[in-house]
């Protein structure tokens, strides 16, 4: 059914079409990625092929193949109306890129993060290149061959937190005036605790020592509650 | 509480703070079911704008499967979605069998919808009763929790686990069904129904609980489409696309079956349709029921793919060698590449697999539904209030195995 699909990439783009498979019922059509963004969006636009469905994207590694680049970037998408489905395949190199398709599908931001986060393939334009499924600090691709499955990776330290300047309104620790004093720091005359988050940014908070009345009055208004 | 900001510079003027405040939500929060975190930034009490982070329950699905051989990726296909492992199983097993070209005997086919049906009336149970109970009604999750429970014990008699079955195999299952099999599913079933009515008659003329949804959440079906969404939030817009429907696996085209559809694609409509995909549910059941022969072989008659009886394993030198073959180097996949796609708990579940023609997967990608879906939560949640966070989030049904892998 969705052979129809490959005739009318192959008779759009000739021999821009690298080729085209249809194994397990599977269509297939391998583009260069150069051409990636503009059959995306010819298959979304053009009336007969109609694929207005977002499915997936994603990435396999093939470190070991010598004659083609490393990774294969793979688009699925279908087509609502019509029904039929297809695969766009592209190889790029390691450090290599291929057009965001973000601007076609908005649904393909998190999948492209996920590829990024998880091999290392750098999607050109897209509008929130981060990880998604690991941390910022972590280190390498996880999906990549080479990355040894018991690897461990280092600590991370405390995150700084920029361009928050403004907290809510709670007490000092994670915004329960009303519990989690650390006793022992107030018995000893130090401050009272805070927690590491938020511990930077003391700062800017205006009126910090009211806070503290405020916690000491909260706690005798629970105290006299519960009584 | 007295305002915070109560200095000379401030007095008098601020009681809550005028710019968009920014808060986390999550990542462990007792409102949200589901490991995600949230950044809200917020108006007052209006979400002006939120970035969903899942990754918390990642514990490298794909990854774990590179190194195992193909019959050991069913215990962790089992823990992606696990209100209903049965469906991952089977869907993994038709991959698997599709790029194997292998066909599995029309009873195994009939057992494997029973159960997957089965599991899907689980999640949907589960999905709806913790939506209402978010919205401050527990009676119904109480009610719909303890059918759910008498389902796993279909399940449980069938499989030997409540959840995490491990029951699927390449080119069958892992046993036969009982011989009880039929009746105490024909006994439950009325039970469901039952349950349902009650749980419905609860909700459906309940001001608050209709005020609390109809109308959050929503989604447009072009928005939902490029998004990507799939399953009931996509259908609860309109889009009758079902994977049973629209490219039938299995005997899904031999049952009789209407895929409902919604036509706002809020809150209200999600849970409609779960609640009528349940019902469509039991009736495939029942059409399975009839239509499934009492004897006959479950697994393929195939000794590359499947383990040979146990008796023959003790007794003959050529079944202990397949056996020991199968076992210690896995079943040998031909080399090749292919995408195979059912209609899981929240939609499209799809497993693109890569073979090198070993024992060992060479690449499992699984296209998670509700990864997508919770993308789109985004767009569902701007404009409408933090109180309506939670159930819109209980309502597309995010499942942290699956979204995260």
């Amino acid at each position: 059914m969705s052979k129809k699909v490959l005739e009318r990439l192959t008779a759009q783009f000739g021999d821009r079409i690298l080729a085209t498979s249809s194994h397990f019922g599977d269509d297939e059509a391998v583009v260069a990625p150069k051409d990636w963004l503009e059959v995306a969006r010819f298959l979304r636009d053009d009336p007969e092929c109609d694929m207005n469905h977002f499915v997936d994207v994603t990435c396999v590694d093939y470190p070991m193949r010598e004659d083609l680049p490393r990774f294969d970037v793979l688009l699925f998408v279908r087509s609502l109306a019509k029904k039929h489905r297809v695969r766009i395949k592209t190889r790029v190199d390691e450090g290599g890129s291929v057009a965001s398709l973000v601007p076609v599908w908005i649904g393909a931001n998190w999948g492209e993060r996920e590829a990024w986060d998880m091999f290392g393939v750098v999607f050109e334009g897209h509008p929130d290149p981060r990880r998604i499924l690991m941390y910022d600090e972590f280190v390498g691709h996880p999906l990549r061959k080479d990355y040894p499955i018991e690897k461990t990776q280092p600590l991370v330290p405390y995150r700084d937190v920029e361009d928050i300047d403004k907290l809510p309104p709670f007490g000092p620790d994670e915004g329960q005036p009303w519990s989690r004093i650390d006793w022992q720091a107030r018995i000893e005359g130090s401050d009272f605790q805070v927690s590491p988050a938020i511990g930077e940014q003391q700062g800017q908070r205006p009126a910090l020592s009211k806070g503290i009345e405020y916690t000491e009055l909260d706690d005798e208004a629970a105290r006299t509650a519960t009584e | 509480m007295e305002p915070f900001y109560e200095d000379e510079e401030h007095e008098g003027t601020l009681e809550l703070p005028a710019e968009p405040m920014r808060i986390n939500m999550g990542p462990s929060h007792p409102a949200m079911h589901g490991t995600i975190r949230m950044v809200l930034e917020l108006d007052g009490e209006t979400v002006m704008d939120l970035d969903i982070q899942p990754g918390y329950l990642h514990r490298g699905f794909e990854k774990s499967c590179e190194r195992g051989n193909w019959t050991q990726v069913f215990p962790y296909a089992d823990r992606l979605n696990y209100v209903s492992p049965m469906l991952c199983n089977v869907g993994f097993s038709l991959a698997v069998e599709k790029l194997a070209g292998l066909k599995v005997p029309e009873r195994c086919t009939w057992y494997r919808m029973i159960l997957g049906e089965i599991s899907r009336i689980t999640d949907h149970l589960t999905c709806n009763s913790a939506t209402a109970m978010e919205l401050g009604a527990f009676t119904p999750f109480l009610w719909c929790i303890k059918v759910r429970d008498w389902l796993w014990d279909v399940l449980e008699q069938e499989t030997g686990a409540r959840m995490t079955h491990s029951f699927g195999r390449i080119g069958g299952m892992a046993k036969e069904p009982t011989p009880h099999f039929k009746e105490s599913v024909r006994a439950v079933l009325p039970q469901v129904d039952e349950v349902l009515l009650e749980t419905e008659s609860l909700l459906l003329k309940n001001r608050i609980f209709l005020d609390r949804t109809q109308g959050i959440g929503k989604l447009s079906k072009e928005r939902a489409l490029a998004w990507g969404v799939t399953g009931p939030v996509l259908r609860s817009t309109g889009v009758d696309y079902d994977v049973r429907k629209a490219h039938p696996y299995m005997f899904y085209d031999a049952v009789d079956f209407d895929v409902p559809v919604g036509h706002d694609g809020d809150n209200y409509d999600r849970f409609m349709v779960r609640f009528e995909e349940v019902r469509q549910s039991m009736k495939i059941i029942e059409q399975c029921l009839d239509k499934m022969p009492d004897k006959g072989p479950i697994n393929a008659d195939d000794p590359r793919f499947v383990l040979p009886e146990k008796l023959d394993v003790y007794n003959t030198i050529e079944a202990t060698i397949a056996h020991f073959k199968i076992v210690m180097e896995g079943i040998k996949v031909p080399a090749g590449e292919c995408y195979s796609f059912t209609e899981g708990g929240n939609g499209e579940l799809g497993f693109f697999i890569v073979s090198d023609g070993s024992g060992t997967p060479y690449r499992v990608r699984c296209r998670p539904p509700c990864f997508y879906n919770l993308q789109a939560c985004r767009e569902m949640l701007i404009g409408d209030m933090v109180a309506d966070i939670v159930p819109t989030f209980g309502s597309i049904n995010m499942i942290g195995g699956e979204c995260d892998r």
